[in-house]
């Protein structure tokens, strides 16, 4: 049972309550770093790092926390993960840090973070409060990859840097710039939400089904 | 109407038809631009029709595939799929790869009218909203001009190119009258830019046939005709002002309505009922809005020509406008403002 409820909080990230697809959130970084695929996985990984760190230590003290002064509480113990992950990402890629420039100190204002510190972290033990931010951060990096490796696909050519279509491919300029985020992100919401929408319409047929079933 | 016999009629809602309908708006706009298409495939050769019919097909793949299962087939038969389609191609140049055109048509479906609800849903004009997205995507086709190759029927070589492809480096390129007149002080003599033997987009070579079409429409109520009227006459009111302060630098107003794709776009994009106000006042008041908008690109803007962008603006503002140009409602107070 315990276990299970675990999973549940993880897997809950990565689809249902996707944090791009289904609660919209983060869309600053989403859209500025998702130029290409390297940015947007190094984004996801920086935000994963402080999302999970400061989940757990907002869940361990979430007893000792004023209630009152709970929001500067949070975004200290973010600001703090935030700087280890800006010096550590300069000293390791400094390329990849020089590019995604001032957004690393703004995962402090990420709503993503603050929002699961806020309805999850503060409330659950330690344990599922881990979970969860795992799972919101693996979602939202599988949702900034997809939209950083369209964007690079379409806008270069390339994915990870490496040629896909030989070099007479036409780069469509607009998938860098800031409109291709927009539009990107858009489509693949539409898709999300039309995919949602036909999975609730199966479940209702094959309820109604079961039903007429069970009355005939 | 006349009919004084006491008959028991049964009717559902519209009882006064007239033959003012979509298909029929459409296929006069269609007709209207016949001519100044036909000029442009004499200019361009084979290249222009090719980039017209991928244009049109994308906004028709678009339409069918988009369109509810239920109304497929109307919403192509009505035409205005198709018109947004060769409106788009008539604004590209012919020396476009036939794919970049064929996804700027379905983009202008798409994206200028599908995800807004539909025919009469959307803010902006689908064919330029089309044109803005191509223009930013291939910033180098996009601004590609073949040279004029009047009575030769030939392919532009960028026509041909394969899907995702370049265009391919096509050795000689010609200039637009106001790319010229920007970059290169040139001014091109107002016969050329009247009957069309200049570099330029696809549907923006013939002036005079341009405006044959227009009178057409105005013929046949299909256009509000002080949409256009305040566009031209503000250009050239702004142009004129312009050429008294500086003869050398500035453009001279029939120029300035000659050039680029201001015909084009006054005549057939600025008036589509959709996107432009409903009311008399409004519609003045987008036209001039129009008019200093493209002066103020072309003149002072780092771009040679600025129709496109100008109405997109008053595309944005024309809710706004409707608004506030509301008539007052008969036996109502006036609004103290």
């Amino acid at each position: 049972m315990k276990k299970n409820e675990s999973y549940e909080e993880f897997l809950k990230g990565i689809w249902r309550d996707n944090p791009v697809f289904a609660q919209v959130l983060g869309m600053c970084p989403m859209l500025a770093v998702t130029n290409s695929a390297v940015n947007a996985i190094a984004m996801g990984m920086a935000t994963m790092f402080v999302l999970v760190g400061s989940s757990f230590l907002v869940s361990t003290f979430r007893n000792v926390i004023p209630k009152q002064v709970r929001i500067s509480c949070f975004i200290i113990i973010i600001a703090t993960f935030v700087t280890i992950a800006d010096y550590t990402l300069l000293a390791l890629v400094p390329g990849v840090h020089k590019e995604l420039g001032a957004f690393i100190p703004l995962i402090v204002a990420n709503c993503l973070i603050l929002g699961r510190q806020e309805a999850f972290a503060s409330r659950y033990p330690t344990k599922l409060a881990v979970m969860d931010a795992l799972g919101m951060a693996c979602g939202f990096l599988v949702a900034l990859f997809s939209l950083g490796a369209v964007r690079e696909i379409l806008g270069d050519g390339a994915l990870f840097g490496v040629k896909l279509f030989g070099d007479s491919f036409e780069p469509w300029v607009i998938m860098i710039l800031p409109p291709g985020g927009f539009l990107t992100l858009g489509v693949i919401l539409l898709f999300f939400n039309w995919f949602k929408y036909k999975k609730d319409e199966f479940l209702d047929d094959v309820a109604r089904a079961e039903r007429s079933g069970a009355d005939g | 109407m006349t009919d004084k016999e006491p008959r028991l009629l049964l009717f559902h809602a519209p009882l006064l038809r007239q033959d003012m309908t979509t298909p029929r708006t459409m296929r006069d706009v269609i007709v209207a631009l016949l001519p100044a298409t036909a000029a442009a495939v004499w200019y361009f050769g084979l290249g222009a029709v090719l980039v017209l019919a991928a244009s049109i097909l994308g906004a028709a793949v678009a339409e069918w595939l988009f369109a509810p299962r239920a109304s497929r087939g109307a919403s192509l038969r009505d035409g205005s799929g198709l018109l947004t389609g060769l409106l788009l191609g008539l604004t590209l140049p012919p020396g476009l790869p036939m794919w970049m055109a064929f996804l700027g048509g379905f983009v202008s479906i798409c994206l200028g009218k599908v995800i807004w609800g539909g025919l009469g849903h959307n803010l902006f004009n689908p064919a330029l909203l089309g044109r803005a997205f191509l223009l930013a995507t291939f910033p180098i086709a996009m601004t590609t001009w073949p040279v004029i190759t009047p009575g030769e029927f030939g392919v532009q070589a960028g026509n041909l190119a394969l899907p995702f492809m370049q265009a391919g480096a096509d050795g000689v390129s010609g200039a637009t009258p106001l790319g010229l007149f920007k970059f290169e002080q040139q001014v091109t003599p107002l016969a050329e830019l009247a009957f069309g033997k200049i570099g330029g987009s696809i549907g923006e070579t013939s002036g005079a046939l341009l405006l044959l079409g227009g009178v057409y429409l105005w013929i046949r109520r299909d256009l509000d005709w002080r949409i256009p009227v305040s566009i031209l006459a503000t250009v050239a009111l702004f142009s004129l002002v312009l050429v008294l302060f500086d003869a050398e630098r500035f453009p001279a107003p029939l120029f300035s309505i000659f050039s680029g794709g201001l015909l084009l776009g006054a005549i057939y994009m600025a008036t589509d009922p959709v996107t432009s106000p409903v009311t008399p006042k409004g519609a003045w008041i987008f036209g001039i809005g129009v008019g200093v908008l493209v002066m103020l690109i072309r003149v002072f803007g780092g771009l040679p020509e600025g129709v496109m962008y100008a109405i997109l603006l008053m595309n944005a503002a024309t809710p706004l406008i409707d608004r506030y140009t509301q008539p007052r409602v008969f036996g109502h107070e006036a609004e103290s403002s």
